[in-house]
């Protein structure tokens, strides 16, 4: 079996290096969107503990919020820290467009199925 | 596939042409691998949200359930959750150093990052662990009631209100007052509730010591009765009213209750039958399952991230001329990381 992370002329993996100065810059960004995931995660813990669930349209708000941070920090750790952001646009594609396709179909029939047991249980429990 | 791995030459791969996607076998391998696994946590966070939304019954909130700190009384709520999702993402970080120093040829650089995400990850994985046992463990136990009462409750900000608990109203001791109970049921002491207060008699010890001896005359006395005030929190996991006030009764009211326990409703923590924090057993059910199968994914990647820490040490990675295989356990480790954010959001804040 041929391992190409073991080929020696022009290896995919090779070309990943870079030098010292690079580096410095790359290390930079990484302590940045350090700080962004723990001043979001920060958030969302002063949000879980002060915001109550009293009134139902202040609570729908908190609840998308909470969601749509969450996928800010989601695609900070998957373009930045995996280094999707920095491969080719076809593999971006191959792995992100399948899974959101699934998943976003998958909540949907979650929700409107999770409901509808809501609505049974109401009338008949 | 016996033997050592060979070095290939280029012009054997793809038929001397070059990957569609600019990437080694086993990179392209490992980002299937986080698809498909993405897909079964996906699919399990959204049983999660149908059983959550189907359910009749109130659902626990997170923040009154995970209050609690190592050692610590009070209530800090989320906080210690927010630790571990501060671990977790450090350690994300000190392995993207890692793959950082990677690109340098930096093998001091890779050890000393490697070295810290394996420790962070101990250190989740530690977490995790007192987090099952203290959700096993409890915090006070709860009941339900048998038959409809009124009682006067009082609220965090000490005003009163007459509550009117149906019959099947969950209710919840106090931790102090929960723990002397379970502990007093274990130990077959007896058990009485007057004046307000729980009044435990512990057993008479009877028997021998270590040694065989008869234990000393003393100790075949009951010792002293030891009193508890009663407080028993309503609401305390769910959230029945518009404005959340989590009340406790204490005192003569708090006897009423006491008195009115419904047989075989009494539970302390959580096992696999029933659970103190909610009605629905899928709540315990949940927790084990999505953090057990996440903590799993954590011991499996730190075990990796040992290994290659070890190969990285050995030299292995400088004898090859690069270091992708950093590179491909740092992407799982990632999605580790990923994971426990969407863990983190649906079932301790949402």
């Amino acid at each position: 079996m041929e391992r190409d992370d073991l080929i020696v002329n022009d290896s995919y993996s090779l070309n990943a290096k870079h030098g010292e100065e690079e580096g410095v810059k790359i290390r930079k960004k990484l302590y940045m969107v350090t700080a962004i995931l723990t001043i979001v995660t920060v958030f969302e813990i002063f949000m879980g503990v002060f915001f109550k669930r009293n009134s139902t349209f202040t609570w729908e708000t908190i609840k998308l919020l909470f969601i749509i941070l969450t996928l800010v920090k989601a695609a900070y750790i998957v373009l930045i820290f995996m280094h999707l952001g920095d491969e080719r646009k076809n593999l971006k594609y191959v792995v992100l467009l399948p899974y959101a396709l699934f998943i976003l179909y998958l909540i949907f029939i979650g929700l409107y199925e999770g409901l509808s047991v809501q609505e049974l249980n109401n009338t008949f429990r | 596939m016996a033997g050592q791995a060979q070095a290939v030459s280029k012009d054997q791969l793809w038929g001397g042409g070059q990957s569609p996607f600019g990437i080694s076998y086993g990179k392209m391998m490992m980002w299937y691998f986080l698809v498909s696994d993405a897909l079964t946590f996906g699919g399990l966070l959204t049983a999660y949200g149908v059983i959550r939304h189907g359910s009749a019954d109130l659902w626990p909130v997170g923040e009154q359930v995970f209050e609690s700190l190592p050692m610590l009384h009070g209530s800090y709520p989320l906080i210690y959750v927010a630790l571990m999702t501060f671990i977790l993402i450090i350690s994300s970080v000190t392995m993207v150093l890692a793959v950082e120093a990677g690109h340098r040829m930096d093998k001091k650089g890779v050890i000393k990052w490697m070295g810290y995400t394996v420790v962070g990850g101990f250190i989740f994985l530690g977490s995790q662990a007192w987090e099952w046992s203290h959700f096993i463990h409890g915090s006070g136990g709860g009941f339900q009631v048998s038959s409809p009462l009124t009682v006067s409750a009082s609220d965090d900000h000490n005003q009163p209100i007459t509550m009117e608990l149906s019959g099947g109203t969950w209710v919840h001791m106090t931790s102090d007052l929960g723990h002397a109970y379970e502990h007093a049921l274990e130990h077959g002491d007896h058990i009485e509730v007057n004046n307000g207060k729980l009044i435990i008699t512990p057993a008479a010890h009877e028997g021998h010591d270590d040694h065989g001896h008869d234990a000393h005359a003393e100790a075949h006395t009951a010792a002293a009765p030891q009193e508890y005030p009663l407080e028993i929190v309503l609401n305390k996991y769910t959230l029945e009213h518009k404005d959340l006030r989590k009340l406790t009764v204490t005192g003569a009211e708090a006897e009423k209750i006491m008195k009115n326990m419904a047989s075989n409703t009494l539970v302390f923590g959580a096992n696999l039958q029933k659970n103190e924090y909610a009605v629905q057993q899928q709540y315990a059910n949940f927790f084990f399952f999505i953090t057990g199968f996440h903590g799993f994914h954590v011991l499996q990647g730190v075990v990796i991230n040992l290994i290659i820490f070890l190969m990285a040490v050995r030299g292995v990675f400088e004898r090859r001329g690069h270091y992708e295989m950093v590179e491909k356990v740092g992407l799982f480790w990632h999605f580790v990381d990923l994971v426990w954010v969407f863990v983190f959001t649906f079932y301790y804040l949402v």
